[in-house]
């Protein structure tokens, strides 16, 4: 456990410091969702009724944007053959090194959302059900996200082709976490039905994302 | 405790690098790799690391903790140094300390051993690479393994850190430990010679 908690600290702090990636997400997310009433324009309504989609799009995008660093970093500094060699599972090394890229980088978009809600004319019922939806989703998107990352490590190419392997696997969460904010606001379904296999989605990805991984970086290991 | 290899073949990208490779080494002793560029040096510490699968052949130690597998009784010291920039030296060696775990010792007293305790709050993206080689060297010592892989150990550093760290193998073997070092120039205390690969 100290092992584990040593590096999820040690995780946190750098994506905290000077050139980690936790600010940047943030500002990628605002950056997205600014822009997009200048695109849309300045139909309050038609804002409303995009706003869930449009703050999952950009949480989304956000949240891919620093994820290609996950293993990369320690692949190219060697840290990555010591935490291989090391007497904690790889498994849970993974896991622990996606929660910490959650608590440095996901958190931050879901308590960022209320305030971007406001620029989009959701209301106080929309945002917190948006935001909740992301609160249970966007780990999703990190434990999944993680297998691509570990791909790339792996195939020694970043960047487009994380984005390339990890989309497709993100539309399921996208799908049931717009579906569960649309219900919340407008209905006619009920917010609970894809909430609840939004939380499923999340559970499966908490077990298949670090076997996963720790496969993929088992294999890739040259 | 014994390390030993028998008949190992190494392949890298469909290419063979090595094979029928033997080698042994006890408590106490340093086994000292040497060889052309290329011959397979460091990709042997790896084979050793696990890092890498043998082709064919094995490579086991005797007389270990039992529980655990080789690669869980190593130090490896690679060309990289595992250091994060972001971070100074001593939350560096720290976090090693606690990731790596089993028995360890005070980071302080590991950096006052390689003379890098003056620069305990400096940012590692400031060292330079003799320093840095240091720190990597600090982990050797905070964390406690019988086994040392060691890949051009003396790299980068100075003379008097050279003398430092041949003093600092030298206890590491007095306390029955071992060492498998990849090296060109001299490791500065008594080992065998393993050569790989045709005459330089």
């Amino acid at each position: 456990m100290t092992a584990l908690a040593a590096l999820i600290r040690r995780d946190i702090r750098i994506a905290l410091r000077v050139g980690g990636g936790a600010l940047i997400g943030v500002l990628f997310f605002l950056t997205v969702v600014v822009l997009m009433p200048f695109a849309v324009g300045p139909d309050l309504a038609l804002l409303t009724r995009l706003g869930p989609a449009i703050l999952w799009l950009g949480a989304l995008l956000a949240s891919l944007l620093t994820l290609d660093r996950l293993f990369m970093a320690d692949h190219e500094d060697g840290s990555l053959d010591l935490i291989v060699m090391s007497r904690t599972p790889l498994e849970l090394t993974c896991a622990a090194k996606a929660l910490a890229h959650w608590l440095a980088a996901g958190l931050p978009l879901v308590i960022a959302t209320p305030v971007l809600g406001l620029l989009l004319n959701l209301d106080a019922t929309a945002t917190s059900a948006v935001a909740l939806t992301l609160f249970v989703g966007t780990p999703a998107l990190t434990f999944t996200g993680m297998i691509g990352a570990a791909l790339a490590v792996t195939l020694h190419r970043g960047g487009l082709l994380l984005a390339v392997l990890v989309l497709p696997l993100s539309i399921p969460v996208l799908i049931f976490g717009v579906a569960a904010s649309e219900a919340a606001i407008t209905g006619p379904l009920t917010f609970g039905a894809p909430f609840s296999i939004l939380c499923a989605l999340s559970l499966i990805s908490f077990v298949v994302g670090p076997f996963a991984a720790a496969a993929s970086l088992r294999q890739g290991l040259d | 405790m014994r390390l030993s290899g028998r008949d190992i073949r190494c392949v890298r990208g469909g290419r063979e690098v090595f094979a029928a490779l033997d080698f042994e080494a006890s408590s106490g002793e340093a086994l000292a790799i040497t060889g052309p560029n290329g011959a397979g040096k460091t990709s042997l510490l790896r084979l050793i690391a696990g890092l890498l699968t043998v082709a064919a052949g094995s490579i086991s130690l005797e007389g270990g903790e039992a529980e655990l597998s080789l690669p869980e009784q190593t130090h490896y010291l690679g060309h990289r140094d595992a250091l994060k920039p972001a971070l100074s030296v001593s939350e560096n060696l720290t976090f090693w300390r606690d990731f790596l775990g089993g028995e360890t010792s005070d980071p302080a007293a590991s950096l006052a051993a390689v003379g890098l305790d003056h620069a305990a709050r400096l940012p590692a993206a400031y060292l330079s690479a003799g320093q840095r080689r240091r720190l990597s060297v600090a982990r050797l010592l905070a964390v406690r393994r019988p086994v040392w892989l060691l890949d051009e150990p003396t790299n980068a550093l100075d003379t008097s850190g050279q003398s430092l760290f041949a003093g600092l193998m030298q206890d590491h073997l007095a306390h029955g430990g071992l060492i498998v070092a990849a090296t060109h120039a001299p490791l500065g205390l008594p080992a065998r010679e393993l050569r790989i690969g045709g005459a330089s």
